[in-house]
């Protein structure tokens, strides 16, 4: 049935003539283009649009939507990602006029209501953080680290100290050390002992006054508690370096232990992941940052401030800032979606949130532990990190293989050869949201697939209208927009 | 698994070969599967120095980035360009035609302290 749905993009179902709409004539004059633009502007053949009726463009989407995976039809415990259900509630309160049709140039005294959101999201995060200085603007994770670095830079500049390193395990998000080369500084790999944990011989060894940041991620990537943190910001605090905090995985700890509180000087959050801002198809995210009062002057301008008479208003008055990052405020419609979650549950309610997320994560983790190598022991955080080593090496069965699999099972993949420490890596992450009931059939899938014929998984996954796209041509040789059919090469 | 005896090997999963005056570096058959299809190379230019254990380049396949680690200290005078601009070649011949770069070897470098074939083959047999 899937297969038979029409895909064709819609410049191929286009048909001369052919309209949604027809419009009466204009009764005001209309100008010809060449008199309203220059000549050099003006197009020499009218523009290949498509010409489609309504139902073309009805059935050409929604046959497309059926064929994503999302977490509103599957279960989704891709690691490091927390795809946890997004509440619908949300999308009815961001759709409110008051909130939806205001324009991001209002002046100040006419999005009073806004402000004040606003205003208090950035005291929740920085109350979660332990951090009070935030910054809304950055549109996702890793522009927030980038922001942050920045922040860093102009500190260190004007502290006239000239750091160039930024020091990262190597179990790492990828965007850190990308952020911080763009940043402008050296990236120095540490890398991690049994455990997972970071190896401070080697973080001492690399430590010098030349370090401006060590980048971490607690609970890191392979859903470990970085128990050393004190130590770790001892000691980069000692050589005057900075500690920022990876939020990516804020969802084990919130309510438990903050940012703050364990020596980070500065985080992010990725409200499209812990505050459940919608998270299919990448986006659109958004990557808060905290930091600490003295590196508050450096913050993206302008910040939302309050005054004496209670009015809130933006403060572009921040000579020290390192600019704006994102255009107007940031992407407001995440935030609110994710101030109206905080909003809802309260301290008492993330608590929880973590709790259950953890719970379930090790919930998980017990069931397939004793399936699959785990190696990092039989406890975790809010993931944890399975490998297809053995059996790949004994079964020819890789980890690609089982995520393609689970696909026909209805199942989302896990993340998958990340981190980069562990071979074949299953990177599992549950979420709160899920019941036990999903959580088991996860695990009895998980556990029936390694079983099966290795040769039929290789080709899977078998149910689903695309099965494995020549990942190699599409990488080198993406086809990245439609060609009228005379051009085409 | 091909592991050919008169080869050197890094933990790395690179290979070493002293070629006269110039030390071969190329990437085993083991990398080749573990890494599945390449898509991107990026070697270093002729005349980069390189040094023991650190990076000299990057391999991408559609699983991951993976730094390409030089198993002797020394100058790169040669750069496989074939390779560069078409990696999915290195897995037909990983020992031969797809090597990447030659290096001269700095002076006193050797490739003593490299794994012989009978203990890399100990190390991938383990699952490493």
């Amino acid at each position: 049935m899937d297969k038979a749905q029409s895909t064709e993009l819609l410049f191929e179902l286009s048909q001369p003539g052919r309209r949604c709409h027809r419009l009466p004539e204009s009764d005001v004059p209309a100008p010809a283009a060449a008199e309203l633009l220059p000549r050099h502007q003006l197009r020499s053949t009218p523009l290949p649009l498509p010409e489609v009726a309504e139902s073309d463009v009805i059935r050409h989407y929604v046959n497309l939507s059926t064929r994503n995976m999302c977490i509103d039809t599957n279960f989704y415990p891709l690691g490091s990602c927390t795809m946890k259900y997004n509440p619908k509630r949300h999308e009815r309160l961001a759709g409110l006029p008051g909130l939806a049709n205001l324009h991001p140039l209002q002046t100040d005294a006419s999005v009073q209501g806004m402000l004040e959101i606003l205003y208090d999201m950035q005291a929740y995060l920085a109350e979660i953080a332990g951090l009070p200085m935030v910054s809304l603007q950055p549109a996702a994770g890793a522009q927030g680290e980038l922001s942050a670095l920045l922040v860093a830079a102009a500190y260190f500049k004007e502290k006239g100290q000239k750091r160039t390193k930024v020091l990262i395990p190597d179990s790492a998000h990828g965007t850190n050390p990308a952020s911080a080369v763009i940043a402008g500084f050296e990236v120095i790999t540490v890398k991690s002992a049994a455990g997972a944990l970071v190896d401070l011989n080697d973080l001492k060894a690399k430590l010098d006054d030349q370090a401006a940041v060590f980048m971490i991620t607690n609970p890191n990537t392979c859903g470990i508690f970085e128990k050393q943190i004190l130590d770790i910001t001892r000691m980069m605090h000692e050589r005057g370096a900075l500690v920022y905090l990876d939020g990516a995985n804020m969802n084990a700890i919130l309510g438990k232990s903050r940012p703050g509180d364990f020596g980070a000087d500065m985080m992010h959050y990725n409200v499209h992941k812990t505050f459940t801002g919608p998270h299919g198809a990448g986006g659109p995210g958004s990557g808060p940052i905290a930091v600490r009062d003295f590196l508050g002057p450096y913050l993206p301008a302008p910040l939302v401030a309050k005054n004496s008479d209670g009015s809130f208003y933006l403060d572009h008055d921040r000579p020290k800032s390192i600019g704006r990052v994102r255009s107007f405020f940031g992407n407001v419609g995440i935030l609110l979606r994710g101030y109206f979650y905080l909003r809802t549950l309260g301290p008492q309610g993330l608590t929880e949130v973590s709790e259950q997320a953890v719970l379930n994560a090790n919930y998980l983790l017990a069931r397939l532990k004793d399936v699959y190598e785990v190696p990092n022991g039989p406890r975790c955080m809010h993931e944890f990190v399975a490998s297809a080593k053995y059996l790949r090496r004994d079964k020819k069965i890789s980890a690609m293989d089982i995520g393609k699999r689970l696909l026909d099972y209805g199942f989302h993949a896990p993340t998958v050869y990340f981190p980069l420490t562990v071979p074949e890596a299953l990177m599992i992450e549950p979420t709160e949201t899920e019941s036990k009931e999903t959580l088991d059939r996860f695990a009895e899938t998980m556990i029936r697939i390694q079983n099966e014929d290795p040769a039929m998984l290789h080709q899977a996954p078998h149910t689903l209208p695309i099965s494995r796209p020549d990942e190699v041509r599409a990488a080198r040789e993406p086809i990245l927009k439609w060609t009228p059919p005379q051009h085409a090469s | 698994m091909q592991v050919p005896e008169q080869l050197r090997y890094a933990p790395t999963h690179e290979w070493a070969r002293q070629d006269g005056d110039l030390i071969t570096i190329g990437i085993t058959q083991y990398a080749v599967e573990l890494l599945t299809d390449l898509v991107y190379l990026d070697l270093p230019s002729v005349g980069e120095e390189t040094s023991q254990g650190a990076s000299f380049g990057e391999i991408e396949s559609v699983k991951a980035v993976s730094d390409l680690y030089a198993p002797v200290a020394g100058q790169v005078a040669e750069v496989n360009q074939e390779m560069a601009s078409e990696p999915a070649k290195i897995a037909q011949d990983p020992y031969g035609s797809g090597w990447l770069i030659k290096i001269k070897p700095a002076p006193g470098a050797t490739l003593n302290h490299l794994l012989t074939a009978e203990q890399y083959q100990q190390q991938i047999a383990a699952g490493h």
